[in-house]
């Protein structure tokens, strides 16, 4: 049935068409409790990562406090510590806020080098087919076959050694989470390319006589990013999972450079047995709140991309009446 | 519960309303519909698209989906549908009422054979061992006129061709001797050939199996052919319900009379000689093709598929040629040629007294800005992220007639009202105009630069029988004024009927015939041309009657 009837909605202009506000705006019942609570946490974790500064009691390699003295290894909470300390001295709660900061910044840089270059080649891919495609979908498909973790690893070390400063180990983190995204981006952005590339209006360039560039840049390229941010987000907290993986296998950022979950999770290990809960509980805590955020997110905005998952308010009925079940 | 009372309706509806809620809020399909299907009676309905014909008859069978609501009553055999359990639903589908389907190739499972689908049904609703079910499936498959029922049982649905699917389709309603059978369009995915023959089983499903026929179609031809009775909806309403001699004859209502007067029809009145050839005199022809042999490649270690064999045709200045053919013939594939969409393979095609065999896209894109091409689907051949002004400017920018889109709306706006659309619409998106209004959009596009030639693959054939009328009367009117030579594909003779000169008749890649199109289509030479005309439904019940008798009669002589 055509889409044109005389009941079709108002059209929806400015900022409300923009992606997760279209959605939020769409959802009803249990989906929009879902997207309400992701985009909360997920808002509080952006906020924390740019507001480190102000909000952290302490740098996150202070030792000492004003007044000259070490504060101590694995102190309990208190007023000065209101987390305690770690086993290396440093504040444990200025270290879970500035830890945003290093997880914010990995999400940034992972994911916008794997859109980059990963739709870049879906594009071409995709648009072009041929021995390229087959060679770019070969290669993608054995960097699947990797653990990606040890994919990771082995790209940390190559790029910095293994440890390494703020900028330089947020960029092999970042790096390294790359590596393993490309090909989730390149495949998802081929197959919808691969999609798009046969409908009328791609030919109707064609016959008007545009330039294979135009085409894919015009017409293809934004037809075929739909589902990007669903991916952006599931991504996102698999960065976040995997830069904490990093830091805890001691491929990560040095202490004294930045806060890192993973490396403090790493360092409190052997406090557990010794009842030293709060140096692994509160990063622990981050990384889970952090991914369950965005992962909520992520997965409100797959269910509502699809009229088949997305739960809609009932039609007002106006006369009692019987509502029909669904076809078996 | 039970049919122990003497009914003589098998299906009641009685004020009828459907509301489904939709992303942009609810819409009210069917409105206070009431109608009756009597035993053995095939009823119509018919309507434009979106006026609720097939939601009504998918309530026969409660098939709505989750979000729709309704309210009145549908009682079949004395139970009431809507008010049922689902337990007790699911025993009716298939005993009491069935349903066909208008795509046989998806309403077909491709991985299991004809014959096991058929019994699933059986088993569905009766405790019977495979080889009784088997043999029942190869006794309605015979019924149905499927040849060697005991070997072809066990064939998959793509072993079959579109209109043997359909057969199968129609054989798995039968099965259970249902009292009514639901066909939403059964015979639109058809050529006019096999259309004919799956009207003659339907209406072999009334006089033979006793079951009465829900129709639901938006051809006028098909319901002038199988119909008893006629529901005419319009928005969600029933306008009109007459037998079917009356409604032809006698409308009583204005929009039964308008859908009646947009259908059209053979007339067979010669056209005005193109405006073009007077002006330029011995000129050579825009397009000319002998010998023209296209091919896909075939897979693998399977031969190459040969669209088009051996053909001749010439397109002069301003003349319009109708293409046409059943699906399959190539017809599509040739207009694709002449854009430069597929490659030709072997013979010449010239196009501006450009040899397109072996030509890359360099020597192709200057021929580019001379051709015009409009879309069969307008709903896909827009960019759904472009406004219809930013899509119509597309060729003046690629072309460099224009420097950006703001010095291009001036054409844009005078190529909007020169297919009649308002300049405001320039700046709607694709998917909130109507296909009407779209497939005129896409003719302004197609005419933005002001091309030679124009090819048209199916341009109407998406349409509503009203909009197409009003399409195909704009077309006209500006290809008179405008002089731009024509290929017109179309399946549908009596539309190659009201806009071309010529027509060529293309059969499995050849051509059958060709030549001015009231010789053609009044005095067909070839068999192929014959059969093709014989089997288009007329709507007009008294004629179609007499023009089924002469089908079958010839076909009985045939051996």
């Amino acid at each position: 049935m055509s889409a044109a009837d005389p009941l079709a909605p108002p059209r929806v202009r400015g900022w409300k068409r923009l992606p997760v506000v279209r959605q939020l705006r769409q959802s009803v019942g249990l989906q929009r409790g879902m997207l309400v609570t992701g985009l909360v946490i997920t808002g509080l974790f952006l906020l924390t990562a740019l507001l480190a500064p102000f909000l952290a009691p302490y740098g996150y390699a202070q030792l000492q406090g004003a007044d000259g003295r070490n504060f101590g290894a694995q102190v309990p909470p208190s007023a000065a510590h209101p987390l305690g300390t770690t086993v290396g001295g440093f504040d444990v709660l200025s270290r879970v806020i500035w830890g945003a900061q290093t997880a914010l910044g990995a999400i940034v840089v992972a994911v916008l080098l794997s859109i980059v270059v990963g739709v870049l080649l879906g594009l071409v891919s995709g648009y072009f087919g041929g021995w390229l495609d087959r060679i770019l979908v070969v290669v993608a498909d054995a960097i699947y076959a990797f653990p990606t973790l040890l994919l990771a690893i082995v790209a940390a070390i190559v790029i910095s050694g293994g440890q390494s400063s703020l900028g330089g180990g947020i960029l092999a983190a970042a790096i390294s989470i790359t590596v393993v995204f490309i090909p989730q981006y390149l495949r998802v952005v081929r197959s919808e390319v691969v999609r798009v590339k046969s409908e009328a209006f791609v030919e109707s360039a064609r016959v008007i006589g545009s330039s294979s560039v135009r085409i894919m840049v015009r017409h293809v390229l934004r037809n075929s990013i739909r589902t990007l941010p669903l991916i952006i987000t599931l991504n996102a907290s698999e960065a976040i999972l995997t830069l904490a993986g990093l830091g805890f296998l001691g491929f990560g950022i040095q202490p004294t450079k930045a806060a890192e979950w993973g490396y403090d999770l790493n360092k409190s290990v052997s406090d557990v047995a010794a009842g030293i809960w709060w140096t692994s509980v509160f990063p622990g805590v981050a990384i889970v709140l952090v991914v369950l955020g965005v992962t909520l997110v992520g997965e409100s905005l797959n269910d509502l991309s699809d009229p088949r998952l997305r739960s809609r308010r009932r039609a007002r009925r106006a006369a009692p009446a019987v509502a029909t079940e669904p076809a078996p | 519960m039970t049919e122990s009372r003497v009914e003589s309706d098998a299906v009641r509806i009685r004020d009828l309303d459907v509301t489904f809620a939709t992303d942009g809020g609810d819409v009210h399909a069917v409105r206070d519909v009431s109608l009756q299907v009597r035993r053995r009676e095939v009823l119509a309905i018919v309507g434009e698209s979106g006026s609720g014909k097939t939601v009504t008859a998918k309530t026969i069978l409660r098939l709505l989906p989750e979000t729709a609501l309704t309210s009145g009553a549908v009682v079949l055999d004395g139970t009431d549908v809507l008010r049922v359990s689902g337990q007790r639903m699911r025993e009716l589908r298939g005993t009491d009422v069935a349903m066909v389907f208008q795509e046989p190739s998806t309403a077909l499972n491709p991985v299991f054979p004809v014959g096991w689908q058929i019994a699933e049904g059986l088993r569905a609703h009766a405790r019977i061992s495979r080889a009784q079910a088997r043999t029942r499936a190869v006794d309605i498959l015979r019924r149905v006129g499927i040849p060697d029922p005991e070997t072809r049982v066990n064939y998959y649905p793509h072993q079959f061709s579109g209109g043997q699917k359909q057969r199968v389709v129609i054989a798995m309603a039968l099965v259970l001797n249902p009292s009514v059978i639901v066909a939403d369009e059964p015979t639109t995915a058809l050529d006019v050939t096999v259309q004919a023959e799956i009207l003659d089983l339907l209406r072999r499903c009334r006089d033979e199996f006793g079951a009465a026929v829900v129709l639901i179609t938006h051809n006028m031809g098909v319901v002038a052919d199988l119909a008893d009775r006629v529901s005419v909806m319009y928005e969600g309403r029933v306008v009109e319900t007459a037998p079917v001699e009356e409604l032809f004859s006698a409308p009583r209502e204005e929009y039964t009379r308008r859908l009646l007067a947009a259908v059209p029809r053979l007339t067979l009145a010669a056209k005005p000689a193109p405006v073009g050839q007077a002006r330029r005199t011995g000129g050579e022809a825009i397009v000319a093709a002998h010998g023209l042999v296209i091919e896909y490649p075939g897979r693998l270690a399977q031969k190459a598929f040969r669209a088009v064999d051996d053909v001749d045709f010439d397109i002069n200045a301003g003349e319009v040629l109708g293409l046409v053919g059943e699906s399959g013939s190539g017809k599509s594939t040739i207009g694709r040629a002449i854009a430069g969409l597929t490659r030709v393979t072997d013979g010449s095609l010239a196009v501006f007294g450009t040899e397109l065999r072996g030509a890359g896209e360099r020597r192709l894109r200057p021929l580019r800005r001379d051709i015009g091409f409009v879309f069969q689907d307008p709903a896909t051949s827009f960019n759904p992220l472009f406004t219809i002004a930013q899509a119509i400017a597309e060729p003046l920018l690629v072309h460099g007639a224009a420097s950006g889109a703001a010095a291009a709306r001036g054409r844009v706006d005078e190529l909007l009202e020169q297919v009649q659309l308002p300049g405001a619409f320039g700046d709607r998106f694709p998917h909130e105009l109507s296909g009407g209004q779209r497939q005129r959009a896409s003719l302004a596009r197609a005419l933005a630069l002001d091309p030679k030639l124009l090819i048209a693959d199916e341009p109407t054939s998406a349409l509503d029988v009203s909009v197409q009328a009003r399409v195909l009367e704009l077309f006209a009117e500006l290809q008179q004024r405008l002089g731009f030579a024509c290929l017109f594909i179309t399946h549908d003779l009596a539309v190659v009927d009201q806009v071309a000169h010529r027509v060529v008749v293309l059969h499995r890649g050849r051509i059958a015939e060709q030549g001015p199109t009231p010789e053609v289509l009044g005095a067909p030479r070839d068999p192929d041309t014959r059969r093709l005309l014989a089997s288009l439904p007329v709507p007009d019940p008294r004629e179609q009657a007499a023009r089924r008798a002469a089908r079958l009669a010839a076909e009985s002589r045939r051996p």
